[in-house]
């Protein structure tokens, strides 16, 4: 029941906000999201290590004709992905409180149910009750991004709308085509457990392309390259907390995707096309990093850090072994949250002096000195320096690519290097120096701002130095997962 | 006491958290005593363990301190390896740490930034202590990014000025370079034993093949040349000297550039049984000593002359692990410690006399005037120049020796080497300290003797540069080498570094040494005593070849232009050629081509977005409850 409770309660606080048209929103949603981090960590201590199968459970039928149970539960993997969901919400919310949006219900009504669906994504057992929360996920970030984002939020939004959804009906048809290939005593099911089985049975031919038709819409959702040109304009003209559930939790349902829903699927096609789409993970680390390099817009830089990230993520899942996999569900949490604080800091630069271009920044160190090591703190958690948290993941994700090739793994590992050049670079450009014209008076921060701050901190260098109660539960969550693949 | 080890870092730890969260509210006194104290108090527990761990028959203590990361097969233990190896650099860390500590109290006095300095230092001797204490290649790992980390910090220590960050920049990524060759190392390494602990994996090292062995070790090699600026990723080095002295004295003379030679002494197995990775060892090792010294020989600026002999003499240390003399490379990595740190620290006590001038040709005559900074210096000079009878002196005949007996091209290498060192050091002497002065007139008035917190450092280390010799006597004296008995431990090749050179040659090799060393000092003598001979003011008078060296053989400039440039360059065509115009391009031109598509949901966007919104929701809920309500 508490696997429902969690679902429905961020559902139900939108109502509540869609209904009262308040305008004290963004102080109610943000008591929501506290509330529904708690359930989550009830989820925490009340998960049982090593369990054989999915726990907390609730399953009722839906479509029974069809086999369509609304069944959702808990495993390691989305325990913690769930977790990394309702930590973020409330940093989400507030780090937007300095900033004003119209209709604030509807804003924070929508980044509500977002939560709801993301949430539902990450604890679906059922084929089809996964593919209902995915696509509901769509539905209000489309909206936040288009009613609440920059200049030429129409046209980029619309983009960004079609091609995920694109690739999500690819996905539909591999589902359905899993779905018709179901047993379970002359019956057809969307049961998890049944899709495996069914996947297993395929040849390797039909493997492969049930394989294409789900990867091709994890990929555009995180987004690996050459899928990617969607994300860098949604990114920046997305509001601040548009840009953070984008990036911050939503990539994660396609690599969470990967991990649940396609390695355990179809281990022979993965076999006979992962080699392939790693090639295209590690080209987009290399890619997204040089291109990174050259950003003037800071918000942008991210958004092509972020790409790079999620390329070793991907890569690492996809050499489908203890390490890679375990490494990316890791730098998941570790992106998760450093990415919130980078794109907060975008904002607070924009909000502070008016522009994110790093050209035209400087000195702000000798103006702010807290803020200074605050940022360089989530700099260096985002370059994976060892006792950050995104250490942890790095260095299993590079071990896992080595496995499956020394050289890919060599080329993947160029973003040690690469990601130091671009936020260094940056850092140095904003920060040090003299002070400029454009920041003559950058003054103290939000109290708002700094909590976000202050708190993602916190989790970076504590989950740099303790890992084990988060990476306990991925490194048995994978094992399990491995089961099935094997 | 060996349970307690794990008190060494704490200690600093915990001074660098008082002066992270509090340094500003303290008194520029209680935040430097803090730090400083912090030290000592490591270097006391240090030294009660190092005695207990010699006067114990077990000589390698593992100590668990907290599971760490776990992943299948793969178990990294937060956990601490005390033998004689870590030992011996705790006591080189804490010790000249805790010197070069009391000295910054002095030298940072004025500086706004007092207690951050220190909050960077605590956390530097921190991450050290963890790079020799850990148990694994990747606490190890842990520790020498840290000391990434807070060379990064302080290299850039004076943040506003750009300069000074772009050194601190270019340090850490081409640190990080060499930290992916490490990071690949260590890979290999649990792939090919399953585990990453020392104590687990060297004694398995004979059931690897050895092609396994030469992949790792090169690999490993190649973290070892970022973090002790071997060739080619040198250049950082002479560039990080944009910190204050005492950093340079403390991070990139004494300890931090030596983690790469504690880090092959620790994998030695890899490197006893690996021809290939030996040779290359010795080889880079070889280069980069003459190289540096040879750029050395005409460079002007204190620091940089300090700089590149330190680049020169890590390279000395590399070329004597290349042929296996692994306890004589620790012995010069102790020795080095000890005079080049006095060096830095004499240096930084003239540049603090000077009003923060650090051009030689502005300096001259200030024998007189700081005399206990002259005289240390004096020492620390012989020392390095190998005068008989120095700390320098044995380390280095130790090394020589053994490379003469492996291979004789690069033993005179080694020894050209060292004719070039006397010369550029006491080029440095000469100009610095004898002669006229021919700074300016504030600053002939200005100069005075520095405060005995600065002094007293000096005066310690300079013993140290006159007695550390007795740590390796040579054998062929009959007298006994502690260091090699000390190193020998931890060698899991025994014996592979005793000399077979018979006493007659050893004898001939020491005598040669101290006339090639005698005659340099005596024709830098000449030079710049005698002849008074002084550097050209500018560039332009330079002889052709002077300009090559002089300009540092333009490295910088071809990096620059090979790699800096093009990666910009590239970066530039892939974001606004390949990305926007060619993905992005074929991804609209596909969004056209299913434009009806694109025109169904086009019309749903011009209705009432709010009622969308809520129809949409309710829809979702009617569904749900409906499927509910009807079973």
């Amino acid at each position: 029941m508490l696997t429902l409770l969690l679902i429905a309660f961020p559902f139900l606080g939108a109502l509540i906000l869609f209904f009262s048209k308040t305008s004290a929103a963004k102080t109610i949603a943000l008591g929501i999201t506290l509330v529904e981090f708690i359930i989550s960590l009830g989820l925490f201590f009340l998960y049982k290590h090593n369990p054989d199968n999915c726990q907390l459970s609730f399953e009722k039928d839906w479509v029974s004709n069809l086999g369509i149970r609304f069944d959702i539960g808990i495993d390691g993997i989305g325990l913690l992905l769930c977790l990394l969901t309702t930590f973020l919400l409330p940093l989400i919310v507030l780090s937007s409180f300095k900033n004003e949006y119209e209709k604030p219900f509807n804003f924070y009504g929508l980044m509500l149910v977002m939560q709801s669906a993301l949430l539902g994504v990450f604890t679906a057992n059922d084929g089809f009750l996964f593919y209902v929360f995915w696509e509901l996920a769509l539905i209000p970030i489309y909206f936040i991004c288009l009613l609440w984002g920059g200049e030429d939020r129409g046209r980029i939004t619309f983009k960004f709308f079609v091609y995920t959804l694109f690739g999500s009906l690819f996905m539909l048809v591999g589902l359905i085509y899993l779905y018709n290939h179901t047993n379970v005593n002359g019956l057809k099911s969307w049961n998890i457990i049944d899709l495996y089985n069914a996947g297993h049975a395929l040849n390797a031919t039909q493997q492969s392309a049930v394989f294409w038709l789900i990867f091709i819409a994890f990929a555009i959702k995180m987004p690996i390259f050459p899928f990617h040109t969607w994300q860098p304009n949604t990114y920046v003209n997305a509001p601040t907390q548009g840009t953070m559930l984008l990036s911050g939790i939503m990539l994660k349902m396609g690599t969470f995707g990967v991990i649940k829903w396609l390695l355990p699927v179809v281990p022979l096609g993965v076999e006979e096309w992962g080699g392939t789409a790693i090639i295209l993970s590690v080209i987009g680390i290399i890619y997204a990093s040089c291109i990174a390099i050259v950003q003037k817009d800071y918000k942008r830089l991210i958004a092509y850090s972020s790409i790079a990230h999620v390329g070793l993520i991907s890569a690492g899942m996809l050499a489908m072994n203890q390490q890679g996999i375990q490494g990316a569900v890791m730098q998941m949490l570790a992106h998760g949250v450093s990415v919130i604080g980078l794109f907060l800091i975008a904002d607070i630069l924009l909000r502070h002096t008016g522009t994110r271009d790093i050209d035209k920044l400087g000195g702000i160190r000798s103006m702010n000195g807290n803020f200074a090591v605050l940022f360089l703190i989530i700099v260096m958690g985002a370059v994976a320096l060892p006792l950050t948290n995104g250490f942890v993941g790095e260095f299993l994700l590079i071990n896992g690519v080595y496995q499956f090739s020394p050289t890919l793994a060599l080329f993947a590992g160029l973003t040690i290097i690469l990601g130091a050049v671009y936020m260094l670079r940056s850092y140095q450009k904003i920060m040090l120096g003299e002070r400029t014209d454009s920041n003559v008076a950058f003054g103290a921060l939000a109290g708002s701002d700094k909590a976000v701050l202050i708190i993602v901190c916190i989790v970076i260098v504590t989950f740099g130095v303790y890992p084990k109660p988060l990476n306990d539960i991925a490194e048995e969550g994978v094992k399990q997962l491995l089961t099935y693949i094997k | 006491m060996i349970k307690l080890i794990p008190l060494v870092p704490l200690f600093p730890l915990i001074g660098f958290l008082i002066n992270g969260f509090f340094g500003k509210k303290l008194s520029k006194g209680l935040s430097g005593s803090i730090a400083s104290v912090s030290v000592l108090a490591s270097f006391i527990v240090a030294v009660l363990a190092f005695i207990e761990l010699n006067g114990n028959a077990t000589k390698s203590h593992v100590i668990d301190v907290f599971s760490w990361i776990n992943s299948g097969d793969l178990k990294i233990p937060f956990q601490f390896l005390y033998d004689n190896l870590s030992s011996l650099f705790l006591l080189i860390i804490t010790g000249i740490g805790f010197l070069i500590h009391v000295y910054s109290t002095g030298y940072m006095h004025e500086d706004e930034g007092f207690s951050r300095f220190f909050t960077y230092l605590n956390l530097f001797v921190f991450f050290m202590l963890l790079l020799v204490l850990g148990n694994n290649y990747i606490i190890t790992f842990v520790g020498w990014e840290g000391v990434g980390l807070c060379s990064y910090l302080l290299i850039g220590f004076w943040y506003k000025n750009t300069a000074y960050n772009k050194a601190a920049n270019k340090a850490f990524i081409m640190n990080r370079i060499g930290d992916l060759g490490f990071l690949m190392g260590i890979i290999l390494i649990f792939i090919t034993f399953g585990s990453v602990s020392y104590t687990e994996i060297f004694d398995k090292a004979g059931t690897v093949p050895t092609s396994t062995l030469t992949t790792i070790a090169l690999l490993l090699f190649v973290g070892a040349m970022g973090k002790s600026a071997q060739l080619p990723l040198y250049t950082w080095l002479p560039d990080a000297m944009a910190g204050p002295t005492p950093v340079s004295a403390l991070i990139h003379a004494a300890t931090m550039v030596t983690a790469g030679i504690f880090m092959v002494v620790r994998s030695n197995v890899f490197y006893a049984s690996s021809e290939v990775a030996s040779e290359t060892v010795a080889v880079v090792g070889a280069i980069t000593a003459l190289f540096a010294a040879t750029i050395g020989l005409l460079q002007n600026d204190i620091k940089k002359i300090l700089a590149y002999s330190t680049v020169s003499q890590l390279g000395l240390m590399f070329l004597a692990l290349g042929v296996g003399a692994y306890s004589s490379a620790v012995f010069h990595v102790t020795t080095h410690a000890f005079f080049k740190a006095l060096l830095f620290l004499g240096a930084g006590s003239v540049i603090h006399a000077m009003g923060g001038e650090q051009d030689i040709r502005n300096m001259g005559g200030l024998k007189g005037k700081i005399k206990i900074t002259f005289f240390t210096m004096f020492v620390a000079t012989l020392a390095i120049s190998g005068v008989p009878g120095l700390s320098g002196f044995f380390s280095k005949d130790e090394i020589l020796a053994h490379v003469y007996e492996h291979n004789k091209v690069l033993w005179g290498v080694g020894m050209l080497t060292s004719i070039l060192t006397a010369f550029y050091m006491f080029r440095m002497l000469f100009l610095t300290f004898f002669g006229k002065f021919r700074g300016t007139h504030d600053q002939e008035h200005h100069l005075h003797e520095s405060p005995p917190s600065m002094t007293f450092p000096l005066i310690v280390l300079a013993i140290l540069s006159v007695l550390g010799g007795f740590l390796g006597l040579p054998e062929f004296w009959g007298t006994p080498n502690w260091m090699h008995h000390q190193i020998g431990e931890v060698l899991q090749r025994k014996g592979h570094s005793i000399s077979m050179l018979s006493h007659e040659v050893e004898w001939i090799l020491m005598a040669l040494a101290v006339v090639a060393a005698g005659a340099s000092i005596y024709f830098t003598y000449m030079m710049f005593i005698k002849h008074k001979v002084l550097p050209v003011a500018k560039e332009e008078e330079l002889k052709p070849w002077q300009k090559v060296i002089y300009n540092k053989f333009y490295v910088d400039e071809i990096y620059d232009a090979l790699v800096r440039k093009p990666l910009d360059a590239v970066s530039g065509v892939l974001h606004k050629i390949v990305d926007v115009q060619i993905i992005d391009g074929l991804v609209n031109g596909v969004g056209s081509g299913v434009k009806g598509l694109g025109s169904v949901i086009r019309l749903a966007q011009q209705g009432n977005i709010g009622f969308y919104v809520i129809s949409m929701i309710m829809g979702v809920v009617f569904i749900i409850l409906a499927t509910f309500l009807m079973k």
